[in-house]
């Protein structure tokens, strides 16, 4: 494995307040858009190529369950 | 001034009195992959009987982007001089997205190369070009008004029906390439499957005349603030021609769409004025398909015939061209008796991985340009929006990537220590020697390269090369000195830094040999 799956944000609680407060007032329209911008930034960060594909095969198996 | 459409002679063919003997090579269509075939075979000592069913160029606006590999083909045929003098030469590409330029490209940012990375020139002066040529070789019979009606093949020979303005006759072939075109009717005839998708989608393509300043620069829009929600695409021609692309939607009526009435006032929004005459409306569909093998026994297909892509990345005629390279030799030499016609298997599995690609390619580009709606056209927004904002998102909006030579994934003797950019498999980077070029000196024989030190004895011819920068940086490394074994096509089959003379005659060996 190659991507991170353990706890890596050290301020987990803030990063999930900031990015809900990213989403604050923003039309269900806007709301998407951001996402995919920051799909976007995030995946560029990652660069790698096997661990956007571990990524991509996590977020889908867990949308199945 | 439009360009004038001059008719080719048209001469009785000898098959019309008697039987013909039988020919080596026939060759139907004589489209740019079609009279450069017959070029190469020509240049490799085989004849080829050229047939087509018209008697002018390519009417229209067709192909008009040709890269840097197509015009060293071109100089090996003879017109490459004659294609840089009138065409437009270009490497900068800008994309806009609205009014915003967001990325652009220079296509050959490093010098030392003979030819540039891209001209534009109509595809009619291309085929004028090699039409002319081939009139004037002894080797081939180039015969217009001859359109193919039918073809039977056995396991030694094919025989084709044809019609002229006189009356129909037959020709016996050891070998018939169809170049054909996109709508190959050889492929109909023998009811062969042209898999693959068509895009939902419309685009005008429209040549205008004009005293302009514009740039020698490819320019795309995605969004564009002259036409509504789309994209748009503007190039420059010879004889102050333009091409535009717009990008019109699916439900866009075809005949509505070409009117003067409609184009000209789409027109005068991208080029910001009205003083320009309209040269030529199309609107076309576009599709990525091919075929599951291009050699069908006695039957080989190039060109358009095996494949077709999207526009987007010019990858159609400079792709065909490169069907001509790898086929060319082979052909010749199997037809002459040097080499088992088992050979073009090698021909065939390496245009369908360059098809592979080139669709690929193609794909992705018409894709990103015609985005489904919802999620598919979210993303794309997004990334043009980002690309405004950050360098990496730029490289994501893709509005073609321009025809590049393919690598094949050849299995052959290879040392990793020397530049991946002459790995065996690619097109010889060309490089200074003296006052002139590698590339001059390649692309007849098998020979090999020797730079640094000494080739052992062979039966090969042997260039040494004379080691500058350019080919130090291109062919060496850090390696004191190397050894290239580079096909009739200047493809390299095969590298070392040492070798003995058995290494190399086995290398030379798998060049003749099917995969
Ligand atoms: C809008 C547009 C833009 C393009 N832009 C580019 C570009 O920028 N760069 C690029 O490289 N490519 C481009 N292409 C693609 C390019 O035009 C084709 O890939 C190219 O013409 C293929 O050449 P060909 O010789 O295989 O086929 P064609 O050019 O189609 O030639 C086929 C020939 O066969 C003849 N023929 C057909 N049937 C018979 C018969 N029964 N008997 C005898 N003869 C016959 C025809 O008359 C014709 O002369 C573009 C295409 C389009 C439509």
């Amino acid at each position: 494995m190659t991507l991170i799956t353990h706890p890596n944000i050290t301020d987990a609680d803030g990063f999930y307040a900031r990015l809900l407060a990213a989403h604050q007032g923003l039309s269900e329209a806007e709301s998407q858009r951001l996402n995919a911008r920051l799909v976007l930034i995030l995946a560029n960060h990652v660069g790698d190529d096997a661990a956007l594909e571990e990524a991509l095969k996590l977020a889908k198996a867990a949308g199945q369950s | 001034m439009p360009y004038d459409y001059k008719p080719f002679p048209y001469h009785s063919p000898p098959g019309l009195d008697a039987a013909e003997p039988r020919h080596g090579v026939v060759i139907v269509g004589a489209g740019p992959v079609g009279l450069a075939l017959a070029l190469e075979l020509a240049r490799h000592d085989q004849p080829s009987v050229v047939l087509d069913d018209n008697d002018v160029v390519s009417v229209g606006s067709r192909a008009i982007c040709w890269s840097k590999r197509s015009l060293e083909i071109f100089d090996r045929l003879g017109i490459a001089e004659k294609a840089l003098a009138k065409g437009v030469t270009w490497q900068v590409g800008r994309t806009f997205h609205g009014d915003r330029e967001v990325f652009n490209f220079d296509l050959l940012p490093e010098a030392g190369h003979k030819m540039p990375a891209f001209i534009n020139l109509q595809q009619y002066y291309v085929e004028q070009f090699l039409a002319e040529v081939a009139l004037a070789h002894p080797l081939i019979d180039l015969r217009f008004k001859n359109r193919v009606t039918a073809v039977e093949q056995n396991a030694n020979r094919a025989i084709l029906d044809i019609e002229t303005p006189e009356g129909a006759y037959a020709l016996e072939a050891g070998y018939v390439v169809a170049c054909d075109g996109a709508r190959s009717p050889l492929r109909q005839m023998l009811h062969l499957d042209f898999a693959g998708e068509l895009f939902e989608e419309r685009f005008l393509i429209a040549d205008i005349e004009m005293q302009g300043d514009f740039p020698s620069e490819r320019h795309f829009w995605f969004e564009p603030p002259f036409h509504n929600g789309q994209s748009a695409l503007l190039h420059k021609q010879p004889d102050n021609i333009y091409r535009i692309d717009l990008q019109l939607g699916w439900e866009a009526d075809p005949e509505v769409e070409k009117q003067p009435e409609i184009v000209i006032p789409r027109i005068e929004k991208v080029v910001g004025h009205s003083d320009f005459r309209l040269d030529w409306v199309s609107v076309y569909t576009f599709q990525c398909r091919r075929l599951e093998s291009f050699v069908q026994g006695r039957v080989i297909f190039a060109g358009d015939s095996a494949h077709v892509v999207s526009p987007f990345g010019a990858r159609g005629g400079n792709s065909g061209l490169q069907d001509v390279d790898a086929l060319g030799w082979r052909l010749a030499a199997i037809a002459q008796g040097r080499a088992d016609a088992g050979l073009l298997a090698a021909y065939d599995a390496e245009r369908a991985f360059a098809a592979d690609e080139n669709i690929l390619n193609s794909s992705r580009a018409t894709r990103f340009m015609t985005p489904a709606d919802g999620v598919e056209r979210m993303f794309r927004d997004e990334v043009l929006n980002l690309a405004g904002h950050a360098d990496f998102a730029r490289p994501m909006a893709n509005s073609g990537r321009l025809s590049r030579p393919c690598s094949y994934p050849l299995d052959a003797p290879d040392d990793a220590a020397l530049p991946p950019v002459s790995r065996p498999g690619t097109v010889a980077p060309d490089a200074p020697q003296g006052n002139g070029w590698l590339i001059d000196a390649l692309g007849r024989e098998c020979l090999v390269m020797a730079i640094g030190g000494e080739a052992p004895d062979l039966g090969l011819p042997i260039l040494r090369a004379e080691v500058n920068d350019t080919l130090r940086a291109r062919y060496l490394g850090e390696a004191p000195c190397a050894l290239y074994l580079i096909r009739p096509d200047q493809v390299i089959a095969a590298r070392w830094q040492k070798a003995t003379t058995v290494q190399i005659e086995a290398a030379h060996q798998a060049i003749w040999t099917a995969p």
